[in-house]
């Protein structure tokens, strides 16, 4: 046969698309159920992990209904306007944030237990270097000190961006503050070597400063919009 | 392949051991830099990098030498970089259905791997001529020898300019009280480049059948 005639190579090359696409598609239709699966357990292991709870996907869904003890949705006026924690948990903050401010619809994820205590848990989403940011920070009773932080990432620098996701970026944020003295909000500044010390700064991670200046818009954007909820019952 | 020749014979070996030094692809062909570069500056993203290009290139080897005599030469390139990017989307999904932790670490680098140098290189190179087991030998041989030099590079990088190694602290807090530093530019690309540099002059200065006339 000779392969290298027009017809053969238009031939060859349709049918070879053919099947790499038709293999693709099987993939990924066969495997989707088990990844979203993956993705849910993952974000109820990042939600715990912001209270320090440690757990393993195999234990994440049982940990998070038994501490997570409400799930609320509210505005950026402070009212709730939903506690179905299922539809709370769907929330997709990539969306929200599209929205304006008044229309978005804002989550909160209620955690007690008795070691513990209780503490509030608010999701964040942001822009790193190559693609999305996101974490979720948990907050004192009082609304105003970071109990904990955790942050993940899609794609950014491994040594560099990517440290974010670790424990050492992540530990200094307990015990931050996110209103100044007089009660003023003002998120957390990105700061050089001061940091330990500026209960309203965090230090950025060299080598990856677009993904930790990406870092601090996330932080000021969402919190901000708890705002008026976070001062609502101080 | 011929039913005399063993399957470890001498040729078949040197197919195993010569990317390893004298026809390295990082330090001798000089391909894949883009991706060492991008992804020394720890220990543990370069083995990750390392076992997911083995496992391609070995992959996309052994499918373009069997399809070798059928593939039209006029759109070869575009038929390699379709199995490239199938095979690397296919080991992608399956490691996010099955392996979440690994796919996550991955997840950056696949986009390196589909335009690592050294693929489509040791498919135009080797696969379109040659015999599937040799091929596959070829493949697992030049990802070795790639992972070496990103392992040689990664551990300079991660202990000069972290103070760990596969994220294990090894330089005692002793240091730091004495007013050692990490060197923050170990952990910027460029360090990489001078670091590949460095290992390239070492070779050769040992091995002057490698220095050009």
């Amino acid at each position: 046969m000779n392969t290298q005639s027009n017809t053969y190579t238009f031939l060859y090359a349709a049918i070879m698309v053919v099947i790499v696409a038709a293999v693709l598609s099987f993939t990924s239709l066969t495997l989707k159920d088990r990844q979203n699966m993956n993705k849910e357990i993952e974000k109820k292991q990042d939600i715990l992990k912001a209270v320090n709870v440690a757990s393993t996907p195999a234990n994440a869904v049982e940990l998070y209904d038994k501490y997570i003890v409400e799930a609320i949705i509210v505005n950026s006026e402070g009212e709730v306007k939903s506690n179905d924690k299922a539809k709370t948990f769907k929330v997709d903050l990539k969306n929200e944030n599209k929205k304006n401010l008044s229309e978005r619809n804002l989550p909160v994820f209620v955690f007690n237990d008795t070691k513990i205590g209780k503490k509030l848990i608010i999701p964040v989403r942001g822009k790193g270097m190559w693609g999305p940011v996101w974490g979720f920070i948990s907050m004192e009773p009082d609304r105003k000190t970071i109990f904990g932080a955790t942050f993940d990432h899609q794609g950014e620098t491994p040594g560099l961006g990517a440290e974010i996701s670790k424990a050492e970026f992540q530990k200094p944020f307990t015990g931050k503050q996110i209103f100044d003295e007089s009660g003023v909000f003002t998120s957390l500044k990105l700061v050089k070597g001061t940091a330990s010390t500026n209960p309203h700064a965090f230090d950025a991670v060299s080598g990856g400063t677009v993904t930790s200046k990406g870092l601090e818009a996330m932080l000021q954007d969402n919190l901000s919009s708890y705002e008026k909820f976070l001062k609502s019952s101080n | 392949m011929s039913d005399k020749e063993p399957l470890f014979s001498a040729k078949n070996r040197k197919l195993l051991t010569n990317p390893l030094g004298s026809d390295n692809p990082i330090t001798i062909q000089v391909l894949g830099i883009c991706s060492a570069l991008a992804v020394t500056a720890k220990l543990e993203p370069a083995v990750v990098m390392t076992i997911s290009v083995m496992a391609v290139l070995a992959l996309a080897n052994v499918i373009v030498s069997l399809l070798r005599n059928t593939i039209p030469s006029r759109i070869r390139i575009i038929v390699q970089l379709v199995i490239v990017a199938a095979l690397v989307i296919l080991v992608d999904q399956i490691l996010k259905a099955f392996a979440y932790d690994v796919s996550k670490q991955l997840s950056v680098f696949v986009g390196l791997i589909i335009t690592n140098c050294i693929i489509m290189g040791r498919l135009e190179a080797f696969a379109l001529g040659n015999r599937p087991w040799p091929a596959f030998l070829d493949g697992i041989g030049n990802a070795a020898g790639y992972g070496i030099i990103l392992v040689i590079v990664a551990f300079f990088r991660e202990l000069l300019g972290s103070g760990t190694l596969y994220g294990f602290k090894v330089i005692p807090q002793a240091f730091y009280d004495m007013g050692y530093q990490n060197n923050g530019l170990m952990i910027l690309p460029p360090m990489a480049l001078i670091t590949v540099g460095i290992i390239i002059w070492v070779q050769r200065s040992r091995n002057k059948a490698l220095i050009e006339s």
